[in-house]
C-alpha cells in the first residue's frame, strides 16, 4: 500500500541533498572539532560554515547561533538560562497557554523554584492578544516567551507586536520557532526576538540538532558545563554531520521556502474546502488566515481522534490528533482546550501537515477515504443520538 | 501484517477494525451509560435478557481504538451468560480475551466491565422479581 505521510509538523524524512552532506562527517572528515590538525580544522570550517547558514538565514551574526541538540534543547536553555542569569533582577516570566511542552514544562519546572508564570489566554483562534502581553509585565518581569506559530493549530502569533512591547519595556524576548523556520520567513531583527529556538528536522534536516539564536547582551547561564565549545554556553563535542545536515537544510529552506510554502498553501485551502464540504459537524481549528501553510486541524463531531487516525493508518494515511486517550493524563490537548474547546471536541480532532512530497492526489485521497471512516465511527457513536 | 511496535494487539485490531454488536437494542432490559467526555470515552451498553439468560448485547461507543474493542468484546462475552455469571466478568478478562492491552489503556478494559456492570444493575432494578 502507497504510503501517505500528513504529519510535518512532528518530523520531516531527512532530504537526500542533506544526507549528502552528512555523510563525509562520518567517516572521511570525521575529526573533532576542537582539535588544531588538519581533520579537526575541516571539521571546524564545517560547524562554522553551518552556523553562518542559520544567522544568515534569521538575519542574525553566527557569533549569535548556538548549535543544540534540537528545538527543545533551545527551549530549555533560553529559558532557564535567562531566568537563572537574571534571578537578582527578578522572578516574573510571562508566556502563554498553547505553548509547546518545551516551553510550557520548563516554565512549569521553573515555577517550582520560585519563579512566578503567567501563562496568557489566546482567543477562539489561538491568538495571543499583544496588550494582555503589555498589562502582564512588571518590574519583576524578566522574560516573555510567546512561540511564533503554534505547532497544533497553526495559528501564527502577532510576535513583532510583542517583540516592540517587550523592547520598549526592556524585557528579554523568546519565541519558539521550530514550526516556523524553514516554512515562512523568520528574521529576528523584524520579529524583535532576543532568542528563538530553531530545529533542523521539521525542515528536511536530521534529528538531533537545533540552535538557539541569542542577541548580543543577552544574558544567559551555560546550559551545558563541559569543554570550550559554543563558547562554554553549551558544552560537548560538536556533532558534525547532523549540524553539517542543519546547515544544509536551512540553505535548501532559503532557496526554495516561499514558492514551496504557496503551494502548500494551495493544498491546505483545497484540504480545508475539500473536509467541510464532504463532513458535516466538522470545523477548523486555529486561524482562518494567521496559519502556518501546511496546516490543516479540524475537530469531527461525534468522533474520538485516534480511532479516526488507526482507521486512517489502515488506509495508509498518517495525521495525528489532540485527543489524548492514549496519555496516562487521558486530557486531550491544552492548546484546544486554551482554544475554548469542549473535551469531546478537542477529542475528535485531526491534524494534518503537509510537506514536500504531497501532492493534489494525496488530498484527494484524504478526501475519499474520510467520510466513510466518519460516517462508520459516527454509527457506533452514542454521542450523536444525543445531539438528534 | 503483524507490526511489533504497533499500540494494539491483532485481536484488538480485529474487533476495532470488526466491532460485533454495534448499536441499540429497542426496549431493552438494561442500559448501561458510562465514562464522560472529558477522559475521551463514552459507552453505552444495551442487554436483553430472558429467564436470567443475557440473551443480546449491543454497544455504542465513542472513544479510542481500546475502547471500542474492549466495547465489542465484553458484548461477545456476555451473550448467552447468566446474569450471576456476567457480573463476574473482570475488565482483565476482557483485557486478556483481547490479548492484551497497553497499560494506558487499560482504562478502557475498566469501562467496559463498568458499562456491563452498570447495565446488568439498570435490569436488576427493573425487573420485577429476582431472577
Amino acid at each position: 500500500m502507497q504510503r501517505i505521510y500528513l504529519d510535518h509538523a512532528a518530523t520531516t524524512p531527512t532530504s537526500p541533498e542533506v544526507v549528502k552532506a552528512m555523510l563525509p562527517y562520518f567517516t572521511d572528515a570525521f575529526g573533532n572539532a576542537s582539535s588544531i590538525y588538519s581533520y579537526g580544522r575541516e571539521a571546524r570550517g564545517a560547524v562554522e560554515e553551518a552556523r553562518t547558514k542559520v544567522a544568515e538565514l534569521i538575519g542574525a551574526r553566527s557569533e549569535e547561533i548556538i548549535l543544540t541538540s534540537g528545538g527543545t534543547e533551545a527551549d530549555n536553555y533560553a529559558l532557564k538560562g535567562v531566568a537563572y542569569a537574571n534571578e537578582r533582577k527578578g522572578n516574573h516570566i510571562i508566556t502563554t497557554s498553547i505553548e509547546h511542552h518545551a516551553v510550557m514544562e520548563v516554565c512549569k519546572f521553573l515555577e517550582k523554584r520560585g519563579f512566578k508564570i503567567n501563562y496568557l489566554p489566546v482567543d477562539k483562534y489561538g491568538l495571543v492578544d499583544p496588550d494582555d502581553v503589555k498589562r502582564a509585565i512588571t518590574d519583576k518581569t524578566i522574560l516573555i516567551s510567546v512561540m511564533h506559530a503554534n505547532n497544533q493549530v497553526g495559528t501564527i502569533e502577532p510576535v513583532e507586536e510583542i517583540g516592540k512591547i517587550a523592547r520598549e519595556a526592556g524585557v528579554c524576548f523568546h519565541t519558539d520557532a521550530v514550526q516556523t523556520l524553514g516554512h515562512i520567513p523568520v528574521n529576528v531583527d523584524k520579529l524583535k526576538v532576543d532568542l528563538l529556538a530553531i530545529s533542523a528536522h521539521k525542515f528536511y534536516g536530521p534529528k538531533g540538532v537545533g540552535a538557539l539564536y541569542a542577541r548580543k547582551g543577552t544574558r544567559l547561564v551555560s546550559f551545558m558545563h563541559g569543554g570550550e565549545q559554543e563558547k562554554r554556553r553549551r558544552a560537548g563535542t560538536e556533532n558534525v554531520p547532523a549540524i553539517m545536515g542543519l546547515g544544509k537544510a536551512v540553505e535548501l529552506a532559503g532557496q526554495e521556502m516561499g514558492e514551496e510554502a504557496e503551494r502548500l498553501a494551495y493544498l491546505r485551502d483545497k484540504l480545508i474546502k475539500g473536509l467541510g464540504e464532504k463532513i458535516d459537524h466538522i470545523r477548523l481549528n486555529g486561524h482562518p488566515t494567521r496559519r502556518l501553510p501546511n496546516n490543516v486541524n479540524v475537530s469531527v463531531d461525534f468522533v474520538e481522534g485516534e480511532s479516526m487516525l488507526l482507521n486512517l493508518d489502515l488506509e495508509g494515511i498518517c495525521a495525528s490528533t489532540g485527543s489524548a486517550c492514549s496519555s496516562a493524563i487521558l486530557e486531550p490537548s491544552h492548546v484546544l482546550l486554551a482554544l475554548g474547546l469542549p473535551p469531546e471536541q478537542a477529542h475528535g480532532s485531526l491534524r494534518f501537515t503537509l510537506g514536500r512530497e504531497n501532492t493534489e492526489a494525496d488530498v484527494e485521497r484524504v478526501l475519499e477515504v474520510l467520510p466513510g471512516i466518519v460516517a462508520r465511527l459516527r454509527a457506533m457513536s452514542p454521542l450523536l443520538k444525543t445531539q438528534k | 501484517m503483524p507490526d511489533p511496535w504497533s499500540l494494539y494487539s491483532e485481536k484488538v485490531m480485529e474487533h476495532f477494525k470488526n466491532p460485533r454488536n454495534v448499536g441499540e437494542i429497542e426496549n431493552p432490559d438494561g442500559v448501561g451509560h458510562v465514562g464522560n467526555p472529558v477522559c475521551g470515552d463514552i459507552m453505552e451498553l444495551y442487554i436483553k435478557v430472558n429467564d436470567g439468560i443475557i440473551v443480546d448485547a449491543k454497544f455504542k461507543t465513542f472513544g479510542c481504538g481500546a475502547a471500542i474493542a474492549t466495547s465489542s468484546m465484553v458484548t461477545e462475552m456476555v451473550k448467552g451468560k447468566r446474569i450471576e455469571e456476567a457480573l463476574k466478568i473482570s475488565n482483565k478478562a476482557v483485557a486478556e480475551a483481547l490479548d492484551g492491552l497497553p497499560p494506558v489503556k487499560m482504562h478502557c478494559s475498566v469501562l467496559a466491565e463498568e458499562a456491563l456492570k452498570s447495565a446488568i444493575e439498570n435490569y436488576l432494578n427493573n425487573s420485577p422479581s429476582p431472577p
